[in-house]
């Protein structure tokens, strides 16, 4: 009999103080290069460190071909790490294949075996770790009580709906009662709605297993609803990692604000800069102050990042001064695009109320007030 | 006036009718070219044996009292054909144990193949298909000087002196043996293949990480899904190596015979052909039991898994 690490769920529930800091997963610089014919290498992750902490609701996000499926299977041990660790409650993990690890994954095609039913597909991973068949039976039905399928039980997986198969892999993957549960993009083969629904249950399953999720996704409306932490990644590197609200409020730089929510740029000269703020010159001579890290100094450049919402079209002067091109109405709010007098499209978001249109027409001349709080100066 | 219902019902009249008028070209090749000479065997062979080969219009239930039993030359008493039920039972024998080997040999070959990447595996597959341009008897024959007394085996054996004198290897079970699993592997190899390359492989990879080994994986993922193409492999290598004639007859000799030699001896140097037809459709039996067998059998512990 090989020698497993048990999958059992060992804190004590809720609020265990002691481990509810210690990381669950950590990578530590770790690389992984696909060597193809010839050549051309790829290196898909570069010298990747993050610590996930227990209990937690972690998001990998970043566009495609960024690293994050990647990061998953090396946890997972679909693949092998060119080099650094992968530490699992401190205990490297790397050199083990993936059935000695008390971790599971729900993947994007939910990957359920054709040739069992759904009770069987759940109760796989049990069997597997040889428990005994009242209490895989047991287990099961709970299983498919958590996620609703029980009258489901005996169908073959062929026979059910996308998103019911998506709650048969999630309560496959759940049942061995992992330490770490994986989710690879297990929603995005979903239609909205359900995609919506499916959101609010994986947080629900979430908060009722206490397991660790790590999830990953593109979809940064995803990430930001879900999450409690983020790590937006790009090219095989972490560039930040915080909470929804950190990484929508104070990105670190350019391509986390320009990945998540849609953001205004603005190009200028640091006029003077101290205490965690500066003011920044514009071309056309308007003068904006922002919060800023410390290492700018007066006489650089440096972009000035303002959200839609953050900033409010007045009539008459503003911070900015410009012409509305053209005014989007969305149903909840509206976007106004706004020609800048110094060239630049400058786009304003405007919550809709019932009785009164937005006030402005395209043509107008209009100036943008921008709040003291409301921009951000970003490292490039 | 023709009611809606009517004209429904006319139109779907002249829809079957069309349908029979298109495929009456195939049900003409398949009842001239293989029931009506199917049948000839069935009558044939209820006849009695003509002197000189060919058959007397003269009902005789002997042929088939003879596919079973021998009558004895003095009393008339009957006892079991032993000699033609050992020689059913080579033939079922090598071909299950033909089947069992190219299964073994070609399961973990077209693994591989399904394994590599696009452009490789067609060169495997280009391989594996190479033995078919060469004619069966030109193979068959070069099994033999690879067999021989002073072949290829032999010499090797002896200039590395495990034997002082030559392994006699041709005329027997294992040449035969030998000769057929060389000459059907590829018949279980692309069948094997097909299945293989349909799996989806992220299956497999879902397998490793519910704690299955990879014995489990292979038992209870691979396995099951590629039933389909184990069934389909098993059958085309039972069923010609059944009724084999070329391979036994080189490399297994006089001395042993399979079905194929047996009734190919009746109808030439036996001029029995009565005999030669009631062997032919015991033949067809034994092959289309074991099918039934076969195909029920694997459907059902494939139901079993699910």
């Amino acid at each position: 009999m090989v020698s497993r690490l048990p999958p059992v769920n060992d804190h004590g529930g809720e609020g265990n103080i002691l481990t509810a800091t210690r990381p669950a997963v950590e990578a530590k610089g770790v690389t992984r290069i696909f060597r193809g014919t010839g050549r051309d290498s790829v290196k898909a992750l570069d010298n990747v460190s993050v610590a996930i902490r227990e209990n937690e609701f972690f998001t990998l996000l970043g566009p495609s071909g960024c690293g994050k499926t990647t990061l998953l299977r090396l946890i997972a041990g679909f693949d092998y790490p060119t080099d650094g660790e992968i530490l699992l409650y401190g205990q490297d993990i790397a050199p083990l294949p993936p059935f000695k690890r008390p971790v599971n994954t729900v993947f994007q095609s939910y990957a359920l075996f054709p040739h069992m039913t759904v009770a069987d597909n759940i109760g796989f991973g049990l069997k597997m770790l040889g428990k005994p068949k009242s209490e895989i039976e047991a287990r099961v039905d709970a299983m498919l009580k958590l996620v609703h399928m029980q009258e489901l039980k005996n169908r073959r997986t062929s026979q059910i709906s996308g998103g019911q198969q998506q709650r048969v892999a999630l309560a496959r993957a759940l049942a061995p009662q992992p330490k770490v549960l994986l989710l690879d993009e297990p929603l995005s083969a979903l239609d909205y709605k359900l995609r919506k629904e499916m959101q609010i249950e994986l947080k629900r399953l979430q908060h009722e297993t206490g397991i660790t999720f790590i999830f990953v996704t593109h979809d940064q409306e995803e990430a930001l609803t879900m999450s409690d932490r983020i790590a937006v990644m790009s090219s095989g590197k972490i560039l930040q990692v915080g909470s929804p609200w950190d990484v929508y409020d104070h990105p670190a730089e350019r391509f986390v604000a320009d990945f998540i929510g849609e953001t205004n740029f603005l190009t200028g000269m640091v006029e003077s800069a101290g205490n965690g703020r500066a003011r920044i010159a514009l071309r056309s001579g308007a003068k904006i102050c922002a919060t800023a890290a410390e290492d700018f100094r007066a006489g650089g450049n440096a972009t000035l990042m303002v959200r839609p919402e953050h900033a409010k079209l007045v009539k008459g002067r503003g911070d900015l001064t410009g012409t509305i091109e053209t005014i989007v109405y969305f149903g909840t709010d509206t976007h106004i695009h706004v020609r800048l007098d110094e060239g630049d499209v400058f786009m304003v978001r405007q919550q809709n109320s019932r009785s009164a249109s937005c006030g402005f027409e395209n043509g107008d001349k209009v100036g943008i007030s921008i709040g003291d709080d409301a921009a951000q100066v970003l490292k490039d | 006036m023709a009611t809606a219902i009517e004209v429904a019902e006319k139109a779907e009249r002249e829809d079957i009718r069309s349908r029979w008028l298109l495929s009456t070209p195939a049900l003409l090749i398949v009842f001239v070219a293989a029931l009506g000479p199917l049948l000839i065997v069935v009558v044939y062979s209820f006849l009695t044996p003509g002197n000189y080969g060919d058959v007397k219009w003269q009902f005789s239930p002997d042929a088939w009292v003879s596919v079973l039993f021998e009558r004895d030359v003095f009393d008339d008493t009957l006892s079991l054909a032993t000699a033609y039920l050992s020689i059913f039972w080579r033939s079922v024998s090598l071909s299950l144990a033909t089947t069992v080997l190219t299964l073994i040999l070609g399961f973990p070959t077209a693994y591989f193949i399904a394994t590599r990447p696009d452009h490789r595996r067609d060169i495997c597959l280009f391989l594996i298909t190479i033995p078919f341009w060469t004619n069966l008897l030109i193979r068959t024959f070069a099994m033999q000087q690879v067999l021989r007394n002073d072949g290829i085996i032999n010499s090797v054996l002896q200039l590395l002196g495990i034997t002082d004198h030559p392994v006699q290897l041709m005329y027997t079970n294992f040449a035969v043996l030998a000769g057929m699993v060389y000459v059907f592997l590829p018949l279980m190899v692309l069948p094997l293949y097909a299945s293989m390359e349909k799996i989806d492989f992220r299956l497999v990879e879902a397998g490793y990480d519910l704690y299955a080994t990879r014995f489990e994986v292979l038992r209870r993922i691979i396995i099951p899904l590629v039933t389909p193409g184990i069934v389909a492999g098993s059958i085309l290598v039972f069923i010609p190596s059944l009724g084999a004639y070329v391979t036994p007859r080189v490399l297994g000799g006089g001395t042993n015979l399979m079905i194929g030699n047996l009734i190919e001896l009746q109808f030439g140097q036996g001029r029995n052909w009565p005999l030669g037809a009631a062997l032919s459709i015991t033949l067809m039996a034994i092959v289309m039991v074991a099918l039934l067998f076969y195909v029920r059998n694997t459907t059902r512990s494939d139901g079993a898994h699910g």
